[in-house]
């Protein structure tokens, strides 16, 4: 057990990110951001603070895939958590989407199909606070936290304040 | 949970809860563009149907449909029941089909039952009414379309006064009600006339009157119950208009409600006995929004027994 990010490490990681996501974007008129819950949707609320001081907030939103998961058989069923379209909607607009840890990549996929569902975005883009490898898909982030090798047994646990008192990251021992 | 849903007494009251939580995340992404999910395709869900329904069977439809699973509608009339197949033989057809999940509504109390326990097929059974006996999603619905009036009480209904009003004697909407009003907190006072209150109900969980007018005035929910002519075999009542004089709201009654007051029902109605035309259509009815809650909560139902793994499956598995 081991912590790989901490409350500080967190904040610059975010603000680099706001950052890359303007200069990459040419600014911020056509961005909207999507946060996949439950602490994606809160690093998205914090990246649309931090970007509000720099130029100013985007929409910002949550998309909820539990009912476009490809798992849903293998596991008892999950309580849906919220999904809140952002201000303005999808459509057409450059759609970044939030999520703590890329792993599989499944739920990306799965946040992918549910994004189709709801519109056409002119472009949708992925960051992620930390990337800890093991894709199981074609599918890769564009604005990265941090790059943490893991083992496939072990396991990352993102806390955030909103909901875990704390800012960090660890890495979990083997299982 | 287990994997059917037979009466209300299977569920826990945080269960009970998490199926209207799941319908309200399921609101707002319906009410939203996402008119489909992919939850449930390739399942089939079988609409088995032995007695006459509108809302209940289209509703469940509809659910089935939005969660993307093949819907097949079977209906007791021009089927082979109406040749004598038997319960046993019709739902060994429909496991031999592969149906996931079988919605059943059938004449005789305990049918779901039977049908669940007797080993005939492997599909989770959900009771969609069977006889006077139970019909829990017409009371889980009831219960959302009471949260989304009072959110005050989304998490427990104590302090909520309800009155269900009328033939309790041949409701399987009141007794699953009855179990999930009171497993939620509420207090739940029957008002009927004393042909019309069933025998051992002085042991249910509720407060039993015979005087309407006394009671509207203090009640957050009036839910008028159809007078179920159909399952009449007795003079339960001198005449229709007695009935509705003592115990249908009237439009008087109506003006005795309280402004936060709302009325229910759960259909269909019988205009000018039970419930008058003005009631039936005035500000304070929520009898459509229970119709479209219906679809939602049914989606729940579908998706917390079918959406997962199969519990009956005893695999364990970590996350």
């Amino acid at each position: 057990m081991s912590i790989v990010l901490d409350s500080g490490d967190i904040a610059r990681a975010l603000k680099r990110i706001s950052h890359e996501i303007i200069e990459r974007n040419h600014g911020l008129t056509g961005v909207t951001l999507l946060g996949i819950p439950t602490r994606g949707a809160y690093l998205a609320q914090r990246l649309a603070k931090i970007m509000a001081e720099i130029e100013f907030a985007p929409p910002v939103g949550t998309l909820d895939i539990t009912l476009h998961r490809d798992d849903l058989r293998l596991r008892p069923p999950r309580p849906l958590l919220t999904t809140v379209l952002p201000e303005g909607g999808i459509e057409g607009r450059d759609v970044v989407l939030i999520d703590d840890v890329l792993f599989s990549g499944r739920t990306i996929r799965a946040a992918l199909d549910a994004l189709g569902e709801i519109g056409r975005p002119k472009s949708v883009q992925l960051a992620v606070l930390v990337d800890r490898g093991h894709r199981q898909l074609p599918i890769r982030a564009d604005y990265v936290g941090k790059n943490i090798p893991t083992s496939a047994l072990e396991s990352v646990q993102v806390s955030l304040t909103e909901i875990d008192k704390l800012d960090q990251v660890e890495i979990l021992g083997e299982r | 949970m287990q994997s059917h849903l037979l009466s209300i007494s299977d569920l826990s009251k945080e269960e009970a809860i998490q199926i209207l939580d799941t319908a309200e995340e399921l609101r707002k992404i319906s009410d939203g563009p996402m008119k489909k999910l992919p939850t449930l395709r390739g399942r089939t869900v079988v609409n088995l149907f032995y007695e006459d329904s509108t809302r209940t069977r289209i509703s469940f439809e509809s659910a089935a449909k939005r969660l993307s699973a093949d819907v097949i509608n079977f209906s007791a009339k021009g089927s082979s029941v109406s040749k004598g197949e038997s319960l046993k033989d019709t739902a060994q057809t429909l496991q031999a089909i592969g149906a996931d999940a079988v919605i059943i509504r059938h004449g005789a109390s305990g049918a779901a039952q039977r049908l669940a326990d007797s080993g005939w097929i492997s599909a989770s059974v959900i009771n969609a009414g069977d006889g006077t006996h139970e019909h829990p999603t017409q009371a889980l619905l009831d219960a959302f379309t009471i949260r989304s009036h009072f959110p005050d009480f989304a998490a427990d209904f104590t302090g909520l006064r309800v009155a269900i009003v009328g033939d309790i004697l041949h409701s399987r909407v009141a007794r699953s009600n009855v179990l999930l009003l009171a497993k939620m907190g509420a207090s739940v006072t029957l008002v009927a006339p004393p042909t019309l209150v069933p025998v051992g109900a002085e042991k249910w969980p509720v407060k039993i009157s015979y005087d309407l007018d006394s009671i509207l005035p203090d009640i957050d929910v009036v839910m008028m119950l159809r007078v179920q002519q159909e399952r009449m075999t007795n003079f339960f009542f001198p005449s229709a208009r007695e009935y509705s004089r003592a115990f249908g709201l009237t439009n008087s009654r109506l003006a005795l409600l309280q402004p936060k007051t709302i009325v229910m029902h759960p259909g269909p109605m019988n205009r000018g006995l039970e419930i008058s035309a003005e009631s039936a259509d005035s500000t304070k009815s929520v009898v459509l929004e229970q119709v479209a809650n219906g679809v939602l909560v049914r989606m729940a139902v579908l998706y917390t027994l079918l959406g997962g793994l199969p519990l009956n499956a005893g695999t364990e598995r970590k996350s």
